[in-house]
């Protein structure tokens, strides 16, 4: 019998392209449905990121007052910012101060808790539940109430301290003690980070932990070679989290300086920025002042320029470190 | 007819670039324009509705809208639109959209040199002539403080004048009969009034000297030392004028009388500038620089206490009699859609002396015409009226208006921190510095 079975091979050579043709249209109306559903988000991109990003670049070399038309000024902005501003140097330590301490024990902290609350068995989710709870309270809310808890003179930690006959210091009022103080209050509320090292923690293989228990490493050495390595891409996640969270460190900064001022509702006064002596005053606080308070809407771009480059290349350097140490371990 | 797909993608990206354009277009393009000439004020026959935003809130949002209502009464055919919470910021944003109101009414006179040179709000001049307003019915201090190099882009809207108010009841308990007139006296009576704790502590101030404390600002307590800010050719001269370097002498002498340590945790527990915890509320302060509209707070939250008020003390006796104004201002923003009818409600709500009795009676502050000082339909009670005494001294001043806003009230509040706490070892060379900061500053933005 001879087969009379249709194949493609078989098919004729003058059927094949049309074939292709109706394959690329559908293709095509696909590719038309995915830009379409695409370009909302790509409207928003472009007008709440790109032009935002290109915008500041270009104002950066301008002297622009954010009324009038902005005139090109070359690099004059950022020679002002590098040599002539005498308190973006201020304010530029604060943040430096505040990415080191905040990073380093936001992680720890955040991993120390995990690390606690990944053993406890009974009540954990009520455990999880009021350890994460602080994050949710508003930046602003929360501040306020860090501010009167440490108020120097009529607030309960001063007083407990009192009972032990410890003079309780001036805190929030100290410019020596405000920054120790607001790393406090971000601590508290460091939730978000705890909550996902406690799900990454608890994403570690239970097997490996069981072939450590027989090859006798105890608890310290399985958490340094089998938990730490394991979630470290995570770890890394909380590192560049809380760089950039401390490199934008504004809202906790300006209330708190505004209510231990004894100016709460006058947030917007340039005076009281930084109160006590500068000790918060921002990086992103100053370009605010600048921007918006001193009417230089240039220099502030020139400021948001370099605190952008230094966002990307701290974030650059975290993931190069990470990958080269992924490497590393694939090789060994 | 089917399209062939090559041509329909093209399309189709043309239209998504061209949508996309005119989005960005329409995000980043400032409208509007201001007017070149005076604009007639509408018809009586034309119904007009004007935009007014200010930053009043709740009470003090009503008794404006009692005034807007008077001129809505006497003019049927404008209805207005108030806005209250209205900032600055809010009012910028809206010219930098080219949907601004059309009255603007500002709390803070700081943004006026960049609002007048700019020309983000219009030059009220040719109105002012057209209409013949008189501003000789105006103090000096304010018109200074409502105008940028000659540039008039806003008129007065009631004033608020600094004096010195004092706890009766304590000077009296310290043998004192009369409030101080000069700033030796303040610093006497201040040491006088101090009452400590037996371990150091303060249980009660004299008077606070810490810069940038409640109203202890250097705008306010430089007019005590007729410090002045600029020099002829307007560039920053605090290290030249003495009044400056003493007024900071005078001030770290009473820091240096409490201690700072101990200064600093007394002020740390104190209520907020505008709480009923206030310190001179509470009776933990005896005498405190404020403006005019603490008589209102202390009315409604502490009306038990016995206290007075008085002209501020000067280093001279021949500055007497003035003291510091600031105050609200108001004018129209640049693409303003009415300024006509918006230039006849300013022209209402700036020299009308029943608007200005109305406006000051409800909200506490000082009437800013001349004429309406005077008026007997003012109520404001007998703590009131070394206010309004003040208003009418040749003595009253204020700070510069700048292009660079509060920038450089910060910079010497900053100095005056550092300076208190003694950390500043030589003030005439650290006053120097100043003034290049603050011409620099200056400069950035030229």
């Amino acid at each position: 019998m001879t087969t009379t079975l249709p194949t493609l091979a078989a098919e004729p050579a003058t059927t094949r392209p049309a074939l292709v043709k109706r394959r690329g249209g559908v293709r095509g109306r696909n590719r038309r449905w995915v830009i379409l559903f695409l370009a909302p988000w790509a409207v928003g991109m472009a007008v709440f990121f790109v032009y935002p990003l290109l915008a500041t670049v270009y104002f950066s070399f301008t002297n622009y007052n954010g009324l009038d038309t902005a005139d090109f000024v070359g690099l004059r902005n950022f020679v002002y910012l590098f040599t002539g501003d005498p308190v973006v140097r201020t304010a530029a330590y604060n943040t430096l101060w505040l990415v080191v301490v905040l990073t380093v024990l936001r992680v720890a902290f955040g991993l120390g808790v995990a690390s606690v609350l990944a053993r406890v068995t009974t009540g954990n989710s009520l455990l999880r539940t009021l350890c994460y709870l602080p994050s949710l309270v508003p930046p602003v809310a929360a501040t306020l109430t860090f501010v009167f808890v440490f108020n120097p003179g009529t607030g309960p930690v001063n007083s407990v301290l009192g009972w032990f006959g410890i003079d309780g210091p001036l805190w929030f009022n100290d410019p020596s003690l405000s920054k120790p103080a607001l790393t406090l209050l971000t601590l508290w509320g460091s939730g978000e980070i705890m909550i996902i090292i406690l799900a990454a923690i608890l994403d570690v293989p239970k097997d490996l932990y069981e072939a450590a228990q027989l090859d006798g490493a105890g608890p310290v050495m399985q958490f340094r070679k089998i938990t730490l390595p394991t979630i470290a891409p995570v770890l890394l996640f909380g590192v560049v989290n809380s760089v950039i969270f401390a490199l934008q460190y504004f809202t906790q900064a300006i209330v708190a300086g505004s209510v231990a001022s004894g100016s709460a509702d006058m947030v917007g006064n340039s005076q009281i920025m930084g109160y006590p002596n500068n000790s918060t005053l921002t990086f992103p606080v100053w370009l605010y002042q600048q921007g918006f308070r001193a009417y230089h809407m240039g220099y502030a771009s020139a400021m948001a320029v370099v605190l952008f480059i230094v966002s990307f290349a701290f974030t650059a350097i975290l993931i190069r470190q990470l990958r080269a140490g992924d490497s590393e371990e694939a090789r060994s | 007819m089917r399209t062939r797909p090559g041509r329909s993608r093209l399309r189709f990206r043309s239209a998504l670039i061209v949508t996309t354009a005119g989005v960005l277009a329409a995000a980043c393009t400032a409208g509007g324009g201001g007017a070149s000439g005076p604009a007639a004020a509408p018809g009586a026959d034309q119904a007009v509705t004007v935009q007014v935003w200010s930053n009043f809130s709740d009470r003090e949002l009503g008794i404006v809208k009692e005034a807007l209502d008077k001129y809505h009464g006497k003019h049927t055919n404008i209805t207005i639109d108030n806005q209250g919470s209205q900032d600055d910021d809010k009012i910028t944003q809206s010219i930098r959209s080219g949907n601004p109101p059309d009255v603007a009414i500002s709390f803070t006179t700081d943004n006026i040199g960049q609002f007048a040179s700019s020309g983000a709000w219009q030059d009220l001049k040719p109105y002012i002539e057209r209409d013949k307003y008189d501003l000789d019915d105006i103090p000096k201090a304010v018109l200074d403080y409502t105008e940028f190099n000659g540039n008039r882009v806003a008129l007065p809207m009631l004033a608020d004048v600094y004096g010195l108010y004092y706890n009766k009841d304590l000077l009296t308990a310290a043998g004192l009969s009369a409030p101080p007139k000069t700033t030796a006296e303040l610093l006497d009576y201040a040491k006088k009034l101090t009452v400590k704790n037996p371990d150091g502590s303060i249980q009660v101030a004299g008077f606070l000297p810490q810069m940038g404390f409640y109203a202890f600002k250097p705008q306010i307590v430089g007019t005590m030392f007729n410090a002045q800010w600029v020099d002829k050719d307007g560039k920053s001269s605090l290290g030249k004028d003495q009044g400056w370097k003493d007024m900071f002498t005078w001030q770290k002498e009473l820091v240096d009388f409490y201690g700072w340590d101990n200064l600093q945790k007394f002020t740390a527990g104190l209520g907020q500038e505008y709480s009923a915890d206030n310190g001179f509320h509470a009776g933990k302060v005896a005498m405190a620089i404020d403006g005019e509209y603490r008589t209102a707070f202390l009315a409604d939250q502490t009306p038990g206490l016995n206290y007075g008020t008085a002209t501020l003390p000067t280093s001279k006796p021949e500055n007497h009699g003035g003291g510091y104004t600031t105050g609200t201002i108001i004018g129209i923003p640049k693409g303003a859609k009415n300024p006509g009818a918006a230039w006849d409600l300013i022209k209402y709500l700036t020299s009308d002396t029943d608007a200005l009795v109305g406006l000051a009676n409800g909200l506490h502050n000082v009437p800013s015409t001349k004429t309406s000082l005077s008026s007997p339909d003012l109520k404001l009670g007998d703590n009131f009226k070394p206010f309004l005494d003040a208003f009418a001294n040749k003595n009253l001043t204020s700070n510069p208006a700048s292009t660079i806003g509060d920038q450089y009230l910060k910079i010497v509040s900053d100095f005056g921190v550092s300076w208190q706490t003694g950390t500043v070892p030589d003030l005439g060379k650290g006053l120097a510095d100043l003034d290049k900061q603050i011409d620099d500053a200056k400069a950035l933005g030229k």
